[in-house]
């Protein structure tokens, strides 16, 4: 077997629109319309409440940190902050993005701006890679979402727990962005009408990081970078640790997110910064039922689902060993166990997709 | 332009959508909130999706799989992903029935 190619102008994107694995129609529990109806319901108030929390948090977090500096005693608030700003804006982006977090459009405009510049993604162009996430989730080649591909690399995905990867890819985009344009690769999935945007969100960031960067030399500190950029680093490792559950060692180029996708019990903290998306099958199957009302249609459609991960820790180990074996077998996957109670796989149909001869 | 009889009017709750199919083609008919019904294509203009599993408030339809938005009374694209308008139909109530034009 030949190894993936996840560049999205590559052959194996090229084979998945061939044989009709991009944009297919993917599986879909049955839910009642009346019941769909009332999960999708919006709501401006549990996202005003969870704003408001996440934002005073950080203020207070942040003024602590000033307060403190350079002290030691500055340390635990530093920590605070920079989850809620490196981790919890990777929610935020993502529940705003898809406009659930709050029934008033603007709202979730303001936090999605302000949620994609802390977690250093261009607002523009990463509205509409989400959407192809959405689209063609793990399909080899066409998702440009993918965060642990075949065969993984683990000094990288380590790193990722500082925000090292992400950061390095980051700037030489925004530059690029500011004062070329937009990449080749961008322009596979966004529209062109929507390309204006993406320079002018870069040009606005970089100049942010510029003036932080520049309060910094004068004032012979990284106390500035410590609020503004460095949390994106030092508060990285939660939005990781929950992000890589989301699709780690599970199977890809399949029509079923039951399939590839993970969803894991967490403790409220965890939970709160994550905004639900532990949910994680439920939240591809069924994209606009907004966050706060996930762990309802989890209850709604567990009897047709895998069995969720216990705890964060159990997921882990349950993902760890699948990615070390896939280091010597790139074709090696966990294949998720349904109930009784669960609709079967379309096996049939996922090997018809993948040019195999389907099992007797 | 032939009125098709799609539904009675109370085979759609307010604020809702259902689907109709007719001679290979699928259609969106939605009773507004105002007791109005609206009839559009039946599927996104972005990707391939039936938009009778979405959501409607008030006058916008949201897209089940990418949370797009149209008016439906207009077929406006009003939210992305969507970039490509909605084609609308006219619809018309004779007794209990929900007709609609279609080209």
């Amino acid at each position: 077997m030949t190894k993936r190619d996840y560049s999205l102008l590559g052959p194996d994107g090229k084979r998945a629109v061939d044989i009709g694995l991009a944009a297919a129609e993917w599986y879909h529990t049955d839910v009642p319309r009346k019941v769909m109806k009332d999960l999708m319901q919006r709501s401006d108030q549990p996202a005003i409440r969870d704003t408001v929390i996440l934002y005073g948090c950080m203020i207070a977090f942040a003024a602590a940190g000033i307060a403190l500096w350079p002290s030691l005693w500055s340390i635990p608030f530093w920590l605070a902050y920079g989850v809620l700003y490196g981790s919890a804006s990777d929610s935020r982006w993502h529940e705003a993005g898809h406009g659930t977090a709050f029934k008033t459009p603007w709202m979730n405009n303001v936090v999605y701006e302000i949620a994609s510049f802390m977690v250093m993604r261009n607002s523009a162009t990463w509205r509409w890679s989400h959407a192809r996430h959405h689209t063609d989730t793990y399909i080899v080649g066409r998702d440009p979402e993918i965060a642990i591909m075949r065969p993984p690399a683990f000094a990288r995905l380590l790193l990722a727990f500082i925000g090292v990867p992400d950061v390095i890819a980051f700037f030489p985009r925004l530059v690029y962005n500011a004062f070329i344009g937009v990449h080749p690769t961008e322009k596979t999935f966004v529209p062109q009408s929507e390309w204006p945007k993406i320079v002018r969100v870069a040009r606005i960031s970089l100049a942010i990081y510029v003036a932080t960067l520049a309060l910094a030399l004068w004032m012979r500190s990284i106390l500035p970078l410590m609020v503004i950029g460095l949390p994106r680093m030092y508060g990285a490792w939660h939005f990781i640790m929950t992000g890589l559950l989301q699709h780690g060692g599970l199977a890809d180029n399949v029509i079923d997110h039951r399939l590839n996708s993970r969803t894991v019990y967490m403790n409220p903290i965890s939970r709160f910064i994550y905004w639900n998306m532990n949910y994680h099958v439920e939240h591809h199957m069924f994209p606009m039922v907004p966050y706060h009302a996930l762990p309802a249609l989890h209850a709604a459609i567990k009897h047709d689902l895998p069995r969720p991960n216990a705890s964060i820790a159990e997921a882990f180990g349950e993902m760890w060993p699948a990615l070390r074996r896939q280091l010597a077998s790139e074709e090696y996957f966990l294949k998720r166990d349904l109930p009784a109670t669960a609709k079967p796989y379309r096996m049939d149909f996922h090997e018809g997709a993948l040019g195999q001869t389907p099992a007797e | 332009m032939p009125w098709i009889d799609a539904c009675a009017t109370t085979d759609i709750d307010a604020e809702d959508l259902i689907r109709f199919d007719h001679a290979g083609a699928t259609y969106a008919i939605y009773h507004s909130p105002d007791g109005q019904f609206y009839a559009t294509a039946g599927k996104c203009t972005h990707e391939d999706v039936h938009l009778s599993d979405g959501l409607v408030m008030d006058h916008l339809i949201e897209c089940p799989k990418h949370n797009g938005q149209f008016d439906y009374r207009t077929g406006e694209a009003k939210r992305a992903p969507v970039c490509i308008n909605l084609k609308t139909f006219k619809t018309k109530v004779e007794g209990a029935r929900v007709y609609i034009e279609v080209s």
